[in-house]
């Protein structure tokens, strides 16, 4: 990667990201959220810009370690809302965006904490006014006001896109892992505390949440009129063949039925 | 040649009578004129044909009956019964209100989740059958879907065009907010799916003004609820259960609900009176990317060319697997030789995969390997050894030395791809 080329066109570039309190899949121990952290690494690979970290929440200490990891990453301090328990974070958000007027705000694509819906960038577009992209992989450029960035899409492919600064995007899990966190950085890092407003979320609280059942899986239901198919159906093995067998032939009529398969499944380019 | 059967009821009785003297002769005459399973051989001795007693029953089996019954039935203008189609038909003439339903349509049909969502949809729009609602497909570009109303949609707005064609989100919520204005759906169903359903399903939501409710997996009625449903959906990463009354718009998971089979639907087309407006996109599409397989991830790759012991030409199977764009996976066993790093193994112990083709190169196929390749679509096995289980799994099995066909496939797609840029070059 040819960071030293990207640093003269980024300089002045001002990108906010949203970070949050992740939770470990299996430890369930507070950490950095996966998303929130990769989207940290993409803005502090955009060499030149100026990073800042943006994090709304009730003023905890159990999360202070999660979030410190964040400034573990190399980044001098986190901007930290205060928000009552129980609130929507979206207003407060808005608001100290609009204040702040980065050009890019980077955030993942949604919480590992809460109702975890994945609309907080979705709503701040709304309210801000700015476009929104999802699943990003990287930025590839930022020229002029207009940022050509790379968005991931289901099988590994990806999709370039251009958009107009400013904008919102959120990052995929397929964008480059986030470098480790120091040690020592993150205890000298620090916390920009203030207040804001905090409007309730009300709809929330009558929610119930408990802890995720298992999904009932899927039975196979089939419906024949003749007890002969419904039998076969049952009793069948799952993997009996059906499938062509090619014995005794020259490799280049074996080579020709493979090439036919693979040009009928249109994954030959 | 009329479809009625004729039976002659006296030569039944004569196929029925083994001691009558023209049994056999009527017996021939009833089985199509296929040779009688018994005859007078030239030295006087009976000769028997056991192949030829019987007739094949209607479900394919050889049936043997010796009343005689059925003989009638073996007539060779007796038709095969068709499988009926038993699937009702259900118009909605005026809907009491409508259920819609943005479906992904990759590759231009509707996937198992489309079909789930919109099984979901006609739990919605049936529940009350007094006052029936419709199921309205909004569906954008082309397509190639013919069966949608076997999948249960009951109005369909196609909205084609350019500007639908390509990725623009914002072209798609604007006319989608122009469905809500003229047809005031009730619900709005979509896909939580990276294919696109998650975005624009997220888009809508806060476009209308709705609290979404996202990854829906189970929706129940209940009666204390505002709307008469109530849903259950994933949070906080999928650790979570969140139960609440359904809101306007959800966002549902794949298996949220059974798709439609025993109904079928209209589909009628419907148009929006209004024309769409115009829209500026800020969100500019530049095309797909073409990316390097190798640098694709194992699990989510769509095309796999996978070695296994088998294997002994590795330069060749490297440049194979240059020359067709596969991404590389691995048995068990070549990994543990060293030829073959340890991401990219398949199986129990390394990754489950997903392609849609899996090419096994040399993969006899132990259990832990035919379960890593459990959700492939299409699986071509190249082996040495006709009776092993990958070639069992295999929709398609050549057998051969792997290195020589291998080499005979790379030889025939560069011929393939020179076609091309002639094709092109001509062009």
């Amino acid at each position: 990667m040819p960071h030293n080329a990207k640093s003269s066109d980024n300089a002045g570039l001002n990108v906010a990201v949203l970070v949050s309190v992740g939770r470990h899949p299996l430890t369930a121990r507070a950490r950095r959220a996966d998303q929130d952290a990769r989207a940290v690494e993409m803005a502090l690979t955009l060499s030149g810009a100026a990073v800042r970290l943006v994090h709304a929440s009730v003023d905890d200490s159990d999360n202070e370690a999660a979030l410190r990891s964040y400034l573990g990453m190399g980044i001098g301090e986190v901007n930290l809302i205060k928000q009552a328990s129980g609130a929507d974070v979206v207003p407060a958000l808005v608001t100290s965006l609009r204040d702040m007027a980065p050009q890019l705000v980077l955030t993942g694509t949604r919480a590992e904490t809460g109702e975890g819906s994945g609309l907080v960038p979705y709503l701040l577009s709304e309210a801000l006014g700015w476009p929104v992209i999802s699943g990003l992989a990287a930025v590839e450029s930022i020229e002029q006001g207009v940022a050509t960035v790379l968005q991931a899409l289901p099988r590994g492919k990806r999709r370039r896109l251009r958009v107009r600064l400013p904008a919102i995007a959120t990052v995929d899990s397929s964008a480059p892992a986030a470098r480790q966190s120091a040690f020592g950085p993150a205890r000298r890092g620090e916390f920009d505390t203030y207040a804001c407003a905090s409007v309730m979320d009300e709809l929330q609280a009558k929610w119930q949440v408990q802890p995720a059942r298992k999904r009932p899986k899927r039975l196979k239901i089939v419906k024949s009129s003749s007890a002969r198919d419904r039998f076969k159906a049952a009793a069948a093995k799952a993997e009996s063949g059906g499938g062509q067998l090619l014995s005794d032939v020259s490799p280049e009529q074996g080579a020709e039925a493979i090439f036919a398969l693979l040009k009928e499944e249109g994954v030959l380019r | 040649m009329s479809d009625i059967i004729r039976r002659d009821p006296r030569k039944e009785w004569i196929a029925r009578n083994r001691l009558h003297p023209e049994h056999l002769e009527v017996l021939a005459e009833l089985g199509g004129g296929a040779s009688p399973s018994e005859w007078m051989g030239p030295n006087g001795l009976t000769r028997r044909n056991p192949h030829a007693v019987g007739f094949i029953g209607p479900n394919g089996i050889k049936r043997i009956d010796r009343s005689g019954a059925q003989q009638a039935a073996n007539q060779p203008g007796s038709r095969q019964a068709q499988p009926k189609d038993t699937r009702r038909r259900v118009e909605i003439e005026t809907p009491a209100f409508m259920v819609a339903v943005v479906p992904d349509l990759p590759g231009g049909r509707l996937s198992s989740h489309d079909r789930d969502l919109l099984g979901l949809a006609r739990q919605l729009a049936d529940a009350d059958a007094e006052r029936p609602g419709a199921v309205l497909a909004v569906i954008f570009g082309e397509h190639k879907e013919s069966v949608f109303g076997e999948a249960g949609v009951d109005r369909l707005l196609h909205m084609d065009g350019e500007e639908f064609s390509g990725y623009l989100p914002e072209v798609r919520i604007a006319a989608l907010q122009s469905v809500e204005r003229e047809l005031a759906p009730r619900y709005w169903l979509l896909p939580d799916s990276p294919l696109g359903g998650a975005e624009l399903g997220r888009r809508l939501a806060v476009r209308l003004g709705e609290r979404p409710a996202t990854q829906v997996w189970q929706v129940e009625a209940d009666a204390d609820s505002d709307t008469g449903w109530r849903c259950t959906a994933r949070g906080a990463a999928g650790t979570s259960d969140i139960t609440r009354a359904m809101p306007r718009v959800a966002l549902a998971l794949a298996e949220c609900a059974e798709p439609v089979s025993e109904t079928r639907h209209a589909a009628q087309p419907v148009e929006l009176t209004q024309a769409l407006p115009e829209v500026l996109g800020r969100i500019e599409d530049m095309g797909e990317v073409a990316v390097d397989p190798a640098s694709v991830a194992l699990a989510e790759a769509e095309f796999i060319l996978s070695a296994g012991n088998g294997v002994k030409d590795w330069d060749g199977y490297h440049h194979a697997a240059q020359v067709l764009g596969a991404t590389e996976g691995a048995s068990r066993v070549a990994v543990d030789d060293g030829f073959m790093p340890r991401d990219r193994q398949v199986g129990a112990t390394g990754t489950w995969v997903s392609a849609r083709v899996y090419v096994a190169v040399g993969i006899s196929g132990a259990i832990q390997h035919l379960q890593g390749i459990q959700s492939c679509d299409k699986v071509v096995a190249i082996n040495l050894n006709e009776g092993c289980d990958m070639v069992k799994r295999a929709d398609l099995a050549v057998i051969g030395d792997a290195g020589e066909i291998l080499a005979a496939l790379v030889a025939r797609i560069e011929r393939y791809r020179e076609q091309q840029q002639e094709n092109r070059d001509a062009a």
